[in-house]
């Protein structure tokens, strides 16, 4: 096996692990408030799509074609409308109706 | 551009390599994918308090059990890259042992769900129970799904390595069941950090 490939997947994995562990062991063991936990879930699973994204699938900015990038990038933004925009009107007629 | 290289053997040069790594076809399926499983996560997102009077997720999850099918999952796609190394040396024998140990792994975390749920509905929390569980098992198991259909795709891409050999077309599709497998494991962090870490918390 090639060694930075090898080294790719090793770091990626490593990676991986810390930032599942960590929200893992907050919700076991309940270290923080909630609210805290939540935004630690939040920010790991972020940084941890990431390192999937460039360890797993290599991604990179450089190195992909554009039209891939591309797509990923469309792709994003039609999630976050899509995503944002329906959790946004049920979370506005949810409070709309309990008033 | 397949049908031109199904004769080649497996050194061939880097360039027709690159053309077949582009894949550009097949991430926009996994984009389509993205899509569908973003809605899912949104569906559940909204759901989640619709328990109709039945049990919540603080009731019905395991910790243990999303930790292990998390380590089975996470550590099947490392397996994989390992596989996905070991096909562009040409080590044949290699690329089949990773893939072994890639489908073991993830028929692993199939069982583990497969057993979450049948408890679940034995429990009488099935899909039917509340809106809460009719987004839970539609989100979970169309994630399931394809991680079953990953599965196949791997005997069939096994069957092939050993059947053709480590030539560009089988290692183009090893490529793409990669991509897949991968992108699998990224819809997991998202189902472990939307589903059962904020449903125990």
């Amino acid at each position: 096996m090639e060694r930075h490939g090898l080294l790719s997947y090793l770091v990626g994995f490593v990676l991986a692990v810390v930032l599942t562990a960590i929200p893992f062991y907050l919700v076991a063991t309940h270290a923080l408030p909630p609210s805290r936990i939540m935004y630690v879930i939040a920010v790991a699973a972020v940084l941890q799509i990431l390192v999937h994204l460039r360890f797993f699938l290599h991604l990179s900015l450089t190195t992909t074609p554009r039209e891939n990038l591309l797509a990923i990038a469309f792709t994003t933004v039609l999630l976050c409308i899509m995503v944002g925009g329906s959790l946004w009107i049920m979370v506005d007629l949810h409070s709309r109706m309990a008033i | 551009m397949s049908l031109n290289v199904t004769a080649m053997p497996s050194h061939h040069e880097p360039q027709s390599e690159a053309h077949e790594q582009r894949a550009l076809g097949f991430w926009l399926y996994l984009m389509g994918d993205a899509v569908i499983f973003g809605l899912l996560f949104m569906t559940y997102s909204i759901m989640v308090g619709n328990t109709a009077g039945g049990p919540s997720g603080r009731a019905l999850f395991s910790l243990n059990n999303a930790a292990l099918e998390t380590a089975l999952l996470l550590v099947s796609s490392t397996t994989f890259g390992f596989a996905s190394l070991s096909s562009k040396t040409g080590n044949r024998s290699a690329v089949l042992a990773w893939l072994l140990l890639t489908f073991v792994l993830g028929a692993g975390f199939v069982f583990l769900e497969i057993r979450e749920f049948m408890g679940m509905i034995a429990a009488g929390a099935g899909p039917d129970r509340s809106g809460f569980l009719s987004a839970f098992f539609t989100l979970v198991g169309t994630h399931g799904t394809h991680v079953s259909v990953g599965l196949v795709w791997i005997l069939i891409m096994s069957g092939q390595v050993l059947s053709k050999g480590l030539t560009l077309p089988v290692v183009s599709r090893l490529f793409r069941l990669g991509l897949f497998w991968h992108f699998l494991d990224i819809a997991w962090v998202g189902i472990f950090s939307v589903v059962y870490l904020p449903g125990l918390l």
